[in-house]
């Protein structure tokens, strides 16, 4: 058969039956799982008195609420301690493998299946945290779902799902220095709105998005979902081999790579693929984005005016106004020389060893704004003790920055790391609405992982590119 | 697997109930219920914490909220804007509206995981254009004892003397009327095909799929 999508193609491979709802029942490849939102699944599969029906194909690891700073046991705070207490006594009943601090391999869910060779293409993989698309880099399709579906799956190995329209995102070209793979998604969330996304998965393809990394990859893949897509995915290609061949799975199994392989090339979008939808965007016409506003829709360049809200759409005036009494910004400035508070380098976005090592240039030989709080907290422990290894901790310690632990941390404010009153934040996450890091008062920027090493050092959102050409002069 | 079988699923064919005005466009579900509250095992006691830090200052005295006013202290139906309930796939979310009250929401557009969420729970989550959405809040305002019906499967709604066509999603409203909407026992039935589709694919290895009970 031709015409077809990756995602036709693995949507089929794994559909067991169509369900009476005209909803699918689709095969789930890889489970992951957390502390925040399993604990009551596992407690309805108690009160059904079901088991775990594919214990060997979940995998937990725990992330929002774990401490940054000092992780002994018990936590500090017994809401903490209690939900991973929980999740370590479903994992030891199951028979789940689970990534736990001890195991050094602990991390934020979404840093922790990929460098584990557990995220691979043309699998389904299901997890309760929306930024489960990020494992769409690889060619997989990875759908955030709720703690009922969580039930579902952890019951029957199986999830029920509707299927959705496709779009191409094709992204040409050639990115500018200073500009990456987090202001690429920016401007497709800017331009095609939150809501945008709203009934389709994003197929991201072009020279630009195959020249990425597969951390680049991941960090558009991850805010799919800010973009209302329901997933989005890139083909496997050989960046995406090399990743594979490096991880864990394919060191100790690798005959299973030549095994895979030709399954992987078969579930790729065929030429002719025929796609719901299709945009286009310039990548060499891109500058560092950052958001002016409360949802990740509301970005700009960096050097670009804060656009006034009568000449956004009508639907978008009111937001946009609320949004802007709220993070006091006026239209017609730039957000460079904003000031902030605080700067965090994290999130399943952009925590990622090849973030640090971004980042840590920019800061290398500077020192961070004495008003500036700066906190780096790694995707993982593999991440950490990487970085720990090329000198990026020292490198960051020198400058003034908190090294902290693997976790979601400042993200969304799960754990002690927040926001406080109404600082503002320079940050490489995901969402910046209103009350998200923590406190309800907070003013939150997005920005590349570059961009907010660069707010650190000068206390206000920069243009990191003036930075470069300082630094090089 | 016995036990699954006591499990009753009721048949939502229509939800009737007074409304609840909620305004705005992308409400996310950080809004709907902050982080902080996510910090229990159980959903239980989530509705005293819908919509929080919009209701209540850092004294935690109420602010002007909908959900703070008397007049729809009892209502059912609660009636949004666009993209509601993006961001977070936080269940925490309408189980949080659901404890408080919420039966049914209409609205102009929800984000996906948030309606598979609400679907998981029996909550409708129906859709109608923004002018129409707009009159049906000005009219739960001005009514707020007025009952609102929706009709899921003829997918209307009814408030005073007007029914307007609403949508359903297709699926939502074949796992609504016939009562599938949990689908862990549907699916739980399948679980010889299951095992067959593990069977199938490359990447499973044999010694993940179980044996047939």
């Amino acid at each position: 058969m031709s015409e077809r999508t990756l995602y036709d193609k693995v949507w089929d491979r794994h559909t067991v039956t169509t369900l009476p709802t005209g909803q699918d029942q689709l095969f789930v490849g890889l489970h992951l799982i957390h502390e925040v939102t399993s604990p009551q699944a596992f407690g309805m599969l108690r009160e059904r008195n079901l088991e775990v029906a594919y214990p060997k194909l979940t995998h937990a690891t725990v992330d929002h609420i774990i401490p940054t700073a000092d992780q002994s046991r018990p936590y500090e705070e017994d809401a903490a301690e209690e939900m991973m207490s929980e999740l370590e006594e479903n994992v030891r009943e199951a028979g789940i493998e689970f990534s736990d601090p001890n195991s050094g391999d602990q991390g934020i869910v979404h840093v922790v299946g990929p460098e584990q060779g557990l995220t691979q293409p043309g699998k389904t993989i299901v997890c309760g945290d929306s930024h489960t698309s990020t494992h769409g880099a690889f060619g997989a399709l990875a759908f955030g779902i709720g703690t009922s579906q969580i039930r579902d799956v952890l019951a029957t190995g199986t999830v029920a799902m509707e299927k959705q329209k496709v779009r191409k995102i094709q992204v040409d070209g050639e990115l500018g220095e200073g500009v990456e793979a987090k202001d690429v998604i920016l401007e497709i969330i800017r331009r095609l709105g939150t809501e945008g996304g709203v009934g389709y998965v994003y197929e991201y393809a072009g020279s630009a998005i195959e020249d990425l990394s597969m951390e680049g990859r991941m960090s558009i893949c991850n805010m799919s979902i800010e973009g209302g897509a329901r997933a989005g995915y890139v083909n496997p290609d050989e960046t995406t081999y090399e990743w594979l061949e490096g991880t864990d799975y394919f060191q100790e199994n690798p005959e299973k790579f030549d095994e895979l392989k030709p399954y992987w090339e078969a579930i790729r979008s065929d030429d002719d693929a025929e796609y719901d939808d299709v945009v286009t965007i310039d990548a060499s016409e891109l500058e560092p984005v950052v958001t002016w506003g409360t949802t990740p829709g509301q970005g700009v360049g960096v050097t670009e005016p804060i656009p006034a809200p009568e000449a956004l759409p009508e639907e978008k005036q009111d937001t946009a106004r609320r949004a802007q009494e709220h993070m006091r910004v006026e239209p017609g400035e730039t957000m460079a020389g904003y000031e902030i508070d605080v700067a965090f380098l994290g999130s399943c976005t952009n925590a990622r060893l090849s973030d640090l090592r971004r980042a840590a240039e920019i800061v290398d030989g500077r020192q961070v704004d004495g008003d500036v709080r700066a906190l780096v907290v790694p995707g993982s422990q593999r991440v950490q003790r990487a970085a720990e290894e090329e000198g990026l901790k020292a490198i960051f310690e020198d400058a003034g920055f908190e090294w902290r632990n693997a976790g979601c941390s400042m993200c969304l404010g799960m754990n002690e790391d927040q926001l406080e009153g109404d600082e503002a934040s320079a940050s490489s996450s995901n969402r910046n609405f209103v009350g998200r890091q923590g406190s309800k008062d907070g003013r939150t920027v997005l920005m590349n992982p570059q961009m907010v090493a660069a707010a650190a050092v000068t206390g206000e959102v920069t243009d990191v590119r003036e930075l470069k050409e300082v630094q090089t002069a | 697997m016995s036990g699954d079988n006591e499990v009753e699923i009721p048949e939502v064919d229509s939800v009737s109930g007074s409304g609840i005005p909620i305004r705005g466009n992308d409400i996310d579900t950080d809004q709907i219920i902050p982080a902080r509250f996510m910090k229990v095992v159980t959903f239980d006691g989530l509705g005293e914490f819908a919509f929080f830090d919009l209701r209540f200052d850092d004294d935690d005295n109420q602010k002007a909220h909908p959900m703070n006013e008397d007049r729809f202290q009892d209502s059912s139906v609660m009636v949004v804007n666009s993209n509601f309930g993006c961001g977070s796939s936080r269940e925490h979310a309408p189980q949080a509206l659901m404890r408080w009250g919420i039966d049914a929401i209409i609205g102009e557009s929800f984000a996906e995981i948030f309606a598979g969420n609400c679907l998981a729970l029996g909550i409708p989550t129906v859709t109608a254009d923004s002018e129409t959405i707009e009159d049906l809040q000005s009219w739960v305002d001005e009514n707020p004892d007025g009952e609102l019906e929706i009709d899921v499967e003829a997918e209307t709604v009814t408030y005073g003397d007007t029914t307007i066509d609403v949508t359903v999603d297709d699926a939502q409203r074949k796992a609504l009327v016939e009562g599938v909407w949990d689908t862990t026992a549907l699916m739980k039935s399948n679980a010889g095909e299951v095992r067959k589709k593990a069977e199938e694919l490359p990447y499973v290895p044999a010694s993940a799929i179980p044996e047939a009970e």
